[in-house]
C-alpha cells in the first residue's frame, strides 16, 4: 500500500483548559485509500484523541462534518485532500459559537430554519390515498428537498453572520421556498408574511456565497430570487 | 451518588425514521414525551437510505399486501414470524400514504400517484414474476423521509434532547423498566430519563465490522444497553450484506440501480447472475447475489487489478434517467469510485449492512422476554426484531418497518401509559449505579487499551470469522478472539478527559456497545449449524432432506443470546399469521 504525508493545520479550544483558540500543527501518514479528508481526521484523532469534530455518515448526506477548509466551507467526508494545498487548514464553520476545536453550536442556524415552518400546512382534509402531484410540479421541489442542512452556506453569508437572530439566511429561506413551491402546501400567503420584515428575507443582497459552497450543489440565491418575486407579485 | 432526574410519560432513545414515527403518535397524543439522539435528528442514519420503501399501492400494477407478504416470508427464508410479517405488509399502504400526507416528496407518476420501482425479491401473484412495489423519492428516499418525520415532528412540537447520549436501561427490582440514565454530549453530565415507557429505536450496528456501509454512530448502543440490562438479544448471527458497497469505500450503491435496469458483470464481462438466479437475475434476494459475487471473486472471475470485485454496469440506461431517477449515486460514484456510471461500471463488493436481529418484540412493539411483555419497554426499528426479516431483509421493507412499529410501538405506549398510575414509582437504583461506575471506571482508567486498537481487532475479527461465507472451524475460532477482544474492551482508556463535547469518551463508551454485539453475533452464528437466508456455513450440506443446507427439522426457530454467560436460548417461529393462512415451508428459489 503506497503511503504519503499530509500537513495539517487545525484550530484547536477546549475552554476547559485553553484561554484562547490556536492553531496546531500535525503531520499524518496516509494510505491510498484514505483519499477524503475525514479519514484523514479519523486517522489523526487515533494519534491524538482530543481532536474534536462531528461525524456520522462519511458519504456526504448527514451534514454532520461541515467546516471551514483552507478558508472555505465543506464537508470533510466528500472533500478530497489531494486536492489541497497544504498545510491543510481547518477551522471550525465561522460566525457561529465555538463549543470545542471544530464543533460549533448551531443553535441560531436550527432556529432560523424552524422560524419558517418547515413542514407542510394543508388543513383540507386528506384524501384515503395520496395527494397527486403531476411529475412537472414535482419536479418543482428538486434543488430544494435535498437540503441536509449542514450550514455550510449560512456561515459562509456575511448578512447572517452579521445577524444570525434576524436574517433567516440561506438555508432557511431554501427551505421556506421548498413549501412554497409544492403544490400540496396551501399556506403561501402565511408563508410570504412571516419573512416581509426588513431583516427576515431582504438582508440578502444576492453576494451568492452559499451557491458557492453548498456541497449539494443547491441555489439559495435563486429560491431567495424568487420568493421575492413573489413578493413583488403579491403587492401588484 | 446523586444524579439529577428528569420525568416524563415516554422517553424515547433515537430520532430516525423509527424513533420519530413514534415520537409524533405520543406527541400528537399530548403526552410528555423526551426524545433523545446522539445527532440531530435529521442526521440519523436514515437519513442515508436510498432505493425506496415499500407498499403494495398498485400504482403502476396490480398489486396486493398478500403477494407482499409471501416474498416477505420468502426472503426471510421462513425465520420470519408470520403475524408480524402480516401485520406489516397489511399496514404499508396505509402507512406510506400517511407519510405522503406528511409532506414526503415521492417521485410521481404521470397520473400524479407516488413513483413506484421493482426491487429484489419484490414479485406478484405469490414469486411470479417482479412488481413495481418500491415507492422511491429518486435515489434519497431516506433522506426525504426521515427530514418529513422530523418536519411533522417539528410541526407537533416533540421535545427533542439533541446530542444526548443514552448509556444504560434502569429497571427495577421485579425487572419493570423505568426509563434511562443518559449523558449531555456538550457536557459530560449525567440525567436519568424516568418516564412510564421507554422506547429503544437506536438502529444498527454494522460498525462491528470493518467495513460495512453504516455511519460512524451505528454503534448499537440499544442493544449494549439492552444486553447489560438482562434482556436477550434475538436471532444476532442473521447480518446481511449487500450485494453492492463501492468497492474499498463501503458508501453502498441501492439495489434500485438495479432496479432501474443495472446488471452486475464479472471479469469475462459475463451478466452471471443468470447463472445462479435464471428467473430473478440481478433482482434476486440479496444474500443469494452477494453469495454469487462473492463465489465468481473466489473462482478467480472478479475485476480489478486484485480481481477483488465486480462491476455494476448502468451504461446502456439513458443518461436522462440516470440523472432524474438516480442522481445521489452518481453523485458517490463519482466521488467515491472516480467513475461516471453514465460513461462507465461502478466497482463494487458485498458489504455488511444491516442487522436483521436485535431487541424480541411481537408486532406491537412490546419487548418480549419468557413470552411475557417487559413493562414499561418497547423497541422499534433495526435495533428489534419483531421479526419481520427472519434470516434474511427484503430491500425496502426496512423503512417499512421504521414507519409500521414506530406507529404501533407508539400507539402501544399510549395504551400502556393510559393504563399506568399517574405518580412514577420510587426510582431503583441499582442500574443507575452500574451506569455510573462504567463512567468512571473510564475516567479512571490507565495502562489500558487504546479504544482504537480495540476496536480494530473486533472489527477485523468480525469480518474475517464471520463474513458472507461461514465456516466452521472459523466460527469456533473467532468466538474465542471475540472473547480476548472482550477482555480488551473491560480496560479501555481514553486521554481526553475534558468534559466539553468529549467524542473519545463517547467513542469509548459506544465500543462497550458494539462489543456486547459482536458476542452475540459470533456466539450466535457458532451455534446455528444450517445455512439460511444469510448464514450460511461449509457444514451445512445441500441435501434432499436440507435443501440448501437448511435444517428446519432442527432449526426452525430463534435464537436468544443472553450476555449473562453467553447461555443461548432458542423460541419457535411464528407460523401463524393474523388472518391468513400459513405460508407453508418451501425452498427457497428465484
Ligand atoms: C446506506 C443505507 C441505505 C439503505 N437503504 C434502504 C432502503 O432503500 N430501503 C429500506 O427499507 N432500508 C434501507 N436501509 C436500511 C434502513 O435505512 C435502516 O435500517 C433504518 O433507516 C434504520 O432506522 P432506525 O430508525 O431504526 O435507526 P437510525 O435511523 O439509525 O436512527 C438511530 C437513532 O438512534 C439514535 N441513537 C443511537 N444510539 C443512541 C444513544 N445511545 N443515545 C441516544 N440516541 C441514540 C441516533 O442518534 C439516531 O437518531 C439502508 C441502510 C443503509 C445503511
Ligand atoms: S446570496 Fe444572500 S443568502 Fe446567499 S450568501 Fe449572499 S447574502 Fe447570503
Ligand atoms: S443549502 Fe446546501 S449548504 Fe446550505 S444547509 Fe442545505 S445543503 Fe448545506
Ligand atoms: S459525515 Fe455525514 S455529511 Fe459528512
Amino acid at each position: 500500500m503506497t503511503t504519503r504525508t499530509v500537513k495539517f493545520s487545525i484550530y484547536r479550544f477546549d475552554p476547559e483548559k485553553d484561554a484562547k483558540p490556536y492553531m496546531k500543527d500535525y503531520t499524518v501518514e496516509l494510505d491510498s485509500t484514505d483519499r477524503k479528508l475525514l479519514d484523514a481526521l479519523v486517522k489523526l484523532k487515533v494519534v491524538d484523541d482530543a481532536i474534536s469534530f462531528r461525524r456520522s455518515c462519511r458519504e456526504g448526506v448527514c451534514g454532520s462534518d461541515a467546516m471551514n477548509i483552507n478558508g472555505k466551507n465543506g464537508l470533510a467526508c466528500v472533500t478530497d485532500i489531494d486536492t489541497l494545498k497544504q498545510p491543510i487548514q481547518i477551522r471550525p464553520l465561522p460566525g457561529l459559537p465555538v463549543v470545542r476545536d471544530l464543533i460549533v453550536d448551531m443553535t441560531q442556524f436550527f432556529k432560523q430554519y424552524h422560524s419558517i415552518k418547515p413542514y407542510v400546512i394543508n388543513d383540507t382534509p386528506a384524501p384515503d390515498r395520496e395527494r397527486l402531484q403531476s411529475p412537472e410540479d414535482r419536479e418543482e421541489l428538486n434543488g430544494l428537498y435535498e437540503c441536509i442542512l449542514c450550514a455550510c452556506c449560512s456561515t459562509s453569508c456575511p448578512s447572517f453572520w452579521w445577524n444570525p437572530d434576524k436574517f433567516v439566511g440561506p438555508a432557511g429561506l431554501l427551505a421556506a421556498y421548498r413549501f412554497i413551491a409544492d403544490t400540496r402546501d396551501t399556506a403561501t400567503n402565511e408563508r410570504l408574511d412571516n419573512l416581509e420584515d426588513p431583516y427576515r428575507l431582504f438582508r440578502c443582497h444576492s453576494i451568492m456565497n452559499c451557491v458557492d459552497v453548498c456541497p449539494k450543489e443547491l441555489n439559495p440565491t435563486k429560491a431567495i430570487g424568487k420568493i421575492k418575486d413573489l413578493m413583488v407579485k403579491r403587492i401588484a | 451518588m446523586s444524579v439529577p432526574v428528569r420525568k416524563f410519560d415516554a422517553v424515547i432513545v433515537g430520532a430516525g425514521g423509527a424513533g420519530l414515527r413514534a415520537a409524533l403518535q405520543l406527541s400528537e397524543a399530548g403526552l410528555k414525551t423526551a426524545v433523545l439522539s446522539k445527532v440531530f435528528p435529521t442526521r440519523s442514519h436514515t437519513v442515508a437510505a436510498q432505493g425506496g420503501v415499500s407498499a403494495s399501492l398498485g400504482n403502476s400494477e396490480p398489486d396486493h399486501w398478500h403477494w407482499h407478504m409471501y416474498d416477505t416470508v420468502k426472503g426471510s427464508d421462513w425465520l420470519g414470524d408470520q403475524d408480524a410479517i402480516e401485520f406489516m405488509c397489511r399496514e404499508a399502504p396505509n402507512v406510506v400514504v400517511e407519510l405522503e400526507h406528511f409532506g414526503m416528496p415521492f417521485d410521481r407518476n404521470a397520473d400524479g400517484s407516488i413513483y413506484q420501482r421493482p426491487f429484489g425479491g419484490h414479485m406478484s401473484n405469490f414469486g411470479e414474476k417482479p412488481v413495481r412495489r418500491a415507492c422511491a423519492a429518486a435515489d434519497r428516499t431516506g433522506h426525504a423521509m426521515l427530514h418529513a418525520l422530523y418536519q411533522r415532528n417539528v410541526r407537533a412540537n416533540t421535545q427533542f434532547f439533541v446530542e444526548w447520549m443514552a448509556l444504560d436501561l434502569v429497571r427495577d427490582e421485579q425487572g419493570n423498566v423505568q426509563g434511562v440514565v443518559a449523558m449531555e454530549m456538550e457536557t459530560s453530565e449525567v440525567y436519568v430519563f424516568q418516564a412510564k415507557a421507554t422506547l429503544f429505536a437506536t438502529g444498527g450496528a454494522g460498525r462491528i465490522f470493518a467495513s460495512s456501509t453504516n455511519a460512524f454512530i451505528n454503534t448499537g448502543d440499544g442493544l449494549g444497553m439492552a444486553a447489560r440490562a438482562g434482556i436477550p438479544l434475538e436471532d444476532m448471527e442473521f447480518w446481511q450484506f449487500h450485494p453492492t458497497g463501492v468497492a474499498g469505500a463501503g458508501v453502498l450503491i441501492t439495489e434500485g440501480v438495479r432496479g432501474e435496469g443495472g446488471i452486475l458483470r464479472n471479469s469475462a464481462g459475463e451478466r452471471f447472475m443468470e447463472r445462479y438466479a435464471p428467473n430473478a437475475k440481478d433482482l434476486a434476494s440479496r444474500d443469494v447475489v452477494s453469495r454469487a459475487m462473492v463465489t465468481e471473486i473466489n473462482e478467480g472471475r472478479g475485476c480489478g487489478p486484485n480481481k477483488d470485485h465486480v462491476l455494476l454496469d448502468i451504461t446502456h440506461l439513458d443518461p436522462e434517467v440516470i440523472k432524474s431517477k438516480l442522481p445521489g449515486i452518481r453523485e458517490i460514484s463519482i466521488k467515491f469510485a472516480n467513475v461516471d456510471p453514465i460513461k462507465a461500471p461502478i466497482p463494487v463488493v458485498p458489504t455488511c449492512h444491516y442487522q436483521m436481529g436485535g431487541i424480541p418484540t411481537n408486532y406491537k412493539g412490546e419487548v418480549i422476554v419468557d413470552e411475557k411483555p417487559v413493562t414499561g419497554f418497547y423497541a422499534a426499528g433495526e435495533v428489534a426484531c419483531a421479526s419481520v426479516h427472519g434470516a434474511n431483509r427484503l430491500g425496502t421493507n426496512s423503512l417499512l418497518d421504521l414507519l409500521v412499529f414506530g406507529k404501533s410501538s407508539g400507539n402501544s405506549m399510549i395504551d400502556f401509559i393510559k393504563t399506568a398510575p399517574k405518580d412514577l414509582p420510587v426510582l431503583a437504583m441499582a442500574d443507575v449505579e452500574r451506569s455510573l461506575a462504567r463512567v468512571e471506571r473510564l475516567n479512571q482508567q490507565s495502562n489500558g487499551t487504546q479504544v482504537n486498537d480495540a476496536r480494530a481487532a473486533m472489527q477485523a475479527t468480525m469480518q474475517k470469522h464471520c463474513g458472507v461465507f461461514r465456516f466452521k472451524d472459523m466460527l469456533a475460532e473467532g468466538v474465542a478472539k471475540i472473547l480476548e477482544v472482550e477482555k480488551m474492551v473491560k480496560t479501555i482508556e481514553i486521554a481526553d478527559k475534558s468534559k466539553t463535547f468529549n467524542t473519545a469518551r463517547l467513542e469509548a463508551l459506544e465500543l462497550e456497545n458494539l462489543i456486547e454485539v459482536a458476542k452475540a453475533t459470533m456466539i450466535s452464528a457458532d451455534a446455528r449449524t444450517e445455512s439460511r437466508g444469510a448464514h450460511v456455513r461449509d457444514d451445512a450440506e445441500d441435501t434432499p432432506e436440507r435443501p440448501n443446507g437448511r435444517d428446519d427439522a432442527n432449526w426452525l426457530k430463534h435464537t436468544l443470546w443472553h450476555r449473562d454467560g453467553n447461555q443461548l436460548k432458542y423460541k419457535p417461529v411464528t407460523m401463524k399469521p393474523l388472518s391468513v393462512d400459513t405460508i407453508a415451508l418451501k425452498t427457497r428459489s428465484y
